[in-house]
């Protein structure tokens, strides 16, 4: 009946486990006796093109956030982080980025608290339940569909949805009965998409890490499956779910294409109707990814220092959440800690 | 009902609940093939299902002209040419997926065999860096260092007159948005293939280094070969990837329905192009004409139609490993 020890767990949906921040297997430590200076000159070479590889990553890694440092502290000013965005075509005139942020902060908090249960409710299901086979099998390959989707596809799909007029409540109406379609709820729904994948695949990582006995303790105790998921595989698993939905904040600050399409692209947060909290969910804003999208030279703005200072809180947002998601991914489960 | 829910839930409603929620994935799917499909049908049906795709007039002057339209339009306003777009896609995925999958395998072996422990320490960290950077800023990136460098130190002033009544050579354009997309899609892969690597039996290799192979020859003839498939499957995710790079391509690829000629020699490098990904996020404020909309949408049939093959093909690729009970 149980489920648990099969053949070959797949692995996770989302990038591997390098970029899941799960724990790894320690390397294995290279062996003694065999110097390079002994190889043949193809060996060699080939030896030295792994090295430039791996020294350029990181160059271009440091490269990359050095500028980003560089630029983003030289034009980010306190003053900028509280004001209001203005359209200007001057960019002394363009005020801070304070609507973005805030606008961030609002899509994150609700596209993964949509995500989080989504992704570890069809984990738990499909580990634990998983009957009948093919459902099961065909959900999973679903989630992994999903992941694979590029995000402006969501987007455009995320329009036609809340277009209808079954979700008019979710966004501003116009005189002629049209629906815009566009606000925080539409842009947070298609944003959770994007979370689901992950927080699944580490739900699912930590599920299949619990050893059956474990279970089988619990079953012996009396307790029925979904007592035993409650009660002992949650508290388990729940580092594994931290990681997931951390990593999927992480994606969901840094995505730009769905809330380009369905967060209405104005520069400000304008609420819709009078509702006091409900109003600016209706409404339509942007977000740090947004702006510097339309802060560079390829938008309309064209103010690139603005668009500097933005993309490296930009960053730093997304570097920390990564941060955080590896050092949830360290800390010891309570499982190890107990045998 | 809610009473009911708080109640201590039976195994049997418990699952039935539980994998409710988890059939709202499938829902979902099924609604966006649907949706998307739909919304497609007037692009399809007037062009003949798939002859949209093919080439024709400039690509650029037609989505113009469908702007301007009324909100029932004849059919001919519907006809589309879009090779151009289709074309970038392609030459981007190909050029990225191919330059980054020889740069990734190198660098997958030295963080697997050959990088010593304080580096590794170093060049782990520096792939999730690369992985978690959103591509607006490696657009940023793209378009205020490199585009500006290309467009003072590569382009020689009488490659510019060249061309100049075809393109305007500004430095965006197919180097620059090869190069970020490779530097963007290294990482999945990186990823993929060191899984891949780890996961080999320690046997075998160290049966290779039994035998006499150096840490090379062991490395490359039982671990990167054995891992093959999962080097594929890497080239096809990372191709998803790429296929569906919208906001990075449009940033820096010049944005103009242009399909660069190889007959133009070196200028080729500099020519402008579009993605089918970067054109739907450029069209997001026309979407409200008729045909602009069914366009878009036909573009994103285009790209959920392939993003979908190369998810199945990155599965199946994979499958040789997974007979073999290695875990990737």
């Amino acid at each position: 009946m149980s489920t648990i020890p099969r053949s070959v767990p797949p692995a996770p949906a989302v990038g591997g486990a390098l970029l899941a921040g799960g724990p790894q297997r320690p390397y294995r430590p290279a062996p003694r006796r065999d110097s390079v200076s002994s190889w043949r000159w193809r060996h060699r070479a080939a030896y030295g093109a792994c090295w430039a590889a791996g020294l350029s990553l990181c160059l271009i890694a440091v490269a990359i956030l050095g500028y980003m440092a560089v630029e983003g502290v030289q034009y980010l000013s306190l003053e900028m982080l509280v004001t209001r965005p203005e359209p200007s075509l001057d960019q002394a005139q363009t005020g801070g980025i304070l609507d973005p942020i805030l606008g961030t902060l609002i899509l994150t908090v609700m596209a993964i608290l949509i995500a989080t249960p989504l992704g570890a409710v069809a984990a738990i299901w499909i580990v634990e339940y998983g009957r009948p086979r093919w459902l099961a099998r065909t959900i999973e390959s679903g989630i992994e569909v999903v992941a694979g989707t590029p995000d402006i596809v969501l987007a455009i799909f995320g329009l036609a949805i809340f277009q209808l007029p079954l979700f008019a409540p979710l966004s501003f109406t116009a005189d002629g009965g049209g629906v815009f379609g566009r606000s925080f709820f539409a842009a947070s729904a298609m944003l959770s998409l994007i979370a689901i994948p992950m927080v699944f695949s580490a739900t699912r990582e930590g599920l299949l890490q619990v050893p059956a006995h474990v279970r089988e303790a619990s079953w012996a105790l009396g307790k029925t499956r979904i007592c035993t998921i409650r009660s002992v595989l949650l508290p388990v698993v729940r580092r594994h779910i931290a990681t997931g939905s951390t990593l999927g904040m992480g994606r969901i600050v840094g995505d730009t294409a769905i809330v380009v399409v369905l967060l209405g692209g104005s520069l400000q947060i304008t609420p819709v109707g009078d509702v006091p909290v409900l109003d600016v969910l209706k409404g339509s804003g942007s977000t740090l990814t947004t702006y510097v999208y339309n802060a560079s030279p390829a938008g309309e703005g064209n103010a690139p220092q603005k668009a500097y200072a933005a993309a490296f809180v930009l960053l730093v947002l997304v570097l920390l959440l990564n941060a955080v998601a590896t050092s949830i991914g360290k800390r010891s489960s309570p499982l190890e800690a107990h045998s | 009902m809610f009473r009911r829910l708080r109640e201590p839930w039976t195994d049997r409603q418990a699952a039935w609940r539980l994998g409710a929620v988890s059939c709202l994935v499938l829902l979902v799917i099924l609604l966006m093939v649907v949706f998307v499909a739909v919304k497609a049908w007037p692009t399809l049906s007037n062009n003949g299902g798939v002859g949209w795709l093919g080439p024709g007039e400039d690509v650029d002057k037609q989505m113009s002209a469908m702007l301007t339209t009324s909100r029932h339009p004849d059919s001919s306003v519907y006809h589309l040419d879009a090779w151009p777009l289709v074309y970038g896609t392609i030459l981007t995925t190909i050029v990225a997926v191919g330059f980054g999958l020889v740069f990734s395998v190198l660098a997958a072996i030295f963080i697997v065999e050959f990088a010593p422990e304080w580096l590794r320490r170093l060049v782990v960290p520096a792939v999730r860096l690369l992985a978690a950077i959103p591509s607006v800023v490696y657009g940023l990136v793209g378009i205020l260092v490199l585009v500006p460098f290309v467009n003072e130190h590569l382009i020689s002033a009488e490659r510019r007159k060249e061309v100049e009544y075809v393109v305007q050579l500004t430095g965006t354009g197919v180097l620059v948005a090869c190069l970020v997309l490779t530097v963007m899609v290294t990482p999945i892969m990186i990823a993929i293939v060191v899984d891949a690597l780890r996961s080999i039996p320690t046997a075998w290799t160290e049966g290779a280094t039994a035998l006499g192979a150096n840490r090379w020859e062991a490395m490359w003839t039982v671990s990167v070969r054995a891992a093959r498939p999962a080097i594929v499957a890497a080239a096809v995710l990372a191709g998803a990837r790429a296929v569906g790079e919208a906001v990075m391509i449009s940033m820096v690829s010049g944005s103009r329905g242009f399909s660069p000629n190889l007959m133009d020699g070196l200028t080729y490098l500099f020519e402008p192009f579009r993605t089918v990904a970067a054109s739907m996020i450029e069209q997001v404020d026309g979407l409200n004409a008729p045909a602009i909309s069914s366009s878009v949408y036909a573009m994103a049939l285009l790209l959920l139609f392939s993003s979908l093959v190369l998810s199945i093909g990155g599965y199946v690729a994979k499958l040789p490993m997974r007979r073999q009970g290695m875990r990737v």
